[in-house]
């Protein structure tokens, strides 16, 4: 199975980069674009079949390696 | 005394760390490569300021499982006192031997330039010599130096005297225009609960000869010696 972690900032920590590019955005004239906040997203090839496994596993992994649980946070897809 | 320097693949201040301990202060010195099993009899561990495993997915992330990273830990649990430096600091705080986090630079930019720090505490072992209060003027040089606490824990770390250095101005004023990465209540350097463990983004390193411009940071290694005779001491009249 294929899961997709999404890293991602906590809402209460700010985002340099993401302001930068939404700043950036209003600058190009997209005044439309409200905020952006930038993250980090992981394709992983997992050897089970089961869903509530690869689910499980790329927490662990998200919980271990792929995010700062002191700034970040994640969500997963798994198809 | 002898002073361990680790050498993760990246490091890029870690011959300035030997320089200042061993040629400076005339101290013994040892590189500690990270896959070594031990620290070679270290005193004293350092974490020196570079960019370990390219910084990889976050700055410090991959260096917390090179396998020195095991001796560091238990060294620090005994109370053996570990300094990091710059990237130093970010390893400790990715491997949770020291409290938060960090950010990019407010203002996204590399601040690579002198700044004011002033010593809040001088209850650890690298700020011993210095008087509280003291500003120290050292150079920094990072992109990701904006240390973050969630507000429980930065109240935690304020009223545990963890906050070790602080940007201020000449005066030791904190005001915002002399906090040059945005870190949240102007923290340049904090320490774990035990106190042993100080990460710091300014480089004392290269703040120890007045050919490069200053010489405040030999605080910290003098610091450093006198914790050691001190402690010397304390364990001889045991």
């Amino acid at each position: 199975m294929r899961a997709r972690v999404f890293v991602t900032l906590k809402p209460s920590v700010f985002d340099p980069q993401g302001r930068t590019i939404a700043d950036a955005l209003h600058s190009l004239g997209y005044g439309g674009v409200e905020d952006v906040r930038q993250g980090k997203y992981f394709e992983l090839d997992l050897a089970t079949a089961e869903a509530s496994e690869a689910r499980a596993l790329a927490a662990e992994v998200a919980d271990k390696v792929l995010a700062n649980p002191v700034i970040e946070s994640y969500r997963i897809e798994v198809e | 005394m002898r002073f361990g320097i680790v050498v993760f693949p990246g490091s890029n201040c870690d011959e300035d760390a030997f320089h200042a301990a061993h040629d400076v202060f005339g101290g013994e010195a040892e590189y500690l490569w990270h896959k070594d099993p031990d620290l070679k009899g270290a005193d004293v561990v350092i974490l020196p300021g570079g960019f370990a495993h390219g910084d990889y997915l976050r700055t410090g992330a991959m260096a917390r499982f090179s396998p020195v990273m095991g001796p560091v830990r238990a060294f620090a649990e005994r109370g053996g006192p570990v300094l990091g430096i710059c990237n130093g600091f970010q390893i400790l705080l990715e491997a949770g031997l020291l409290p938060g986090a960090m950010l990019r630079n407010r203002g996204l930019k590399y601040r690579c330039e002198h700044v004011y720090v002033r010593v809040e505490y001088t209850d650890t072992p690298f700020t011993g010599a210095a008087r509280a209060g003291q500003v120290l003027r050292i150079p920094i040089g990072h992109g990701e130096g904006n240390y973050f606490a969630p507000a429980d824990l930065l109240r935690q770390l304020e009223a545990n005297h963890q906050v070790v250095l602080r940007y201020t101005d000449p005066d030791g004023n904190v005001e915002d225009r002399w906090n040059p990465n945005g870190s949240v209540n102007a923290i340049a350097a904090v320490c774990n609960e035990a106190r042993n463990v100080v990460g710091m983004m300014p480089h004392p390193e290269r703040a120890c000869e007045m050919l490069l411009g200053g010489v405040d940071g030999r605080m910290i290694f003098e610091s450093m010696l006198k914790w050691q005779s001190t402690n010397q001491l304390s364990n001889a009249t045991v």
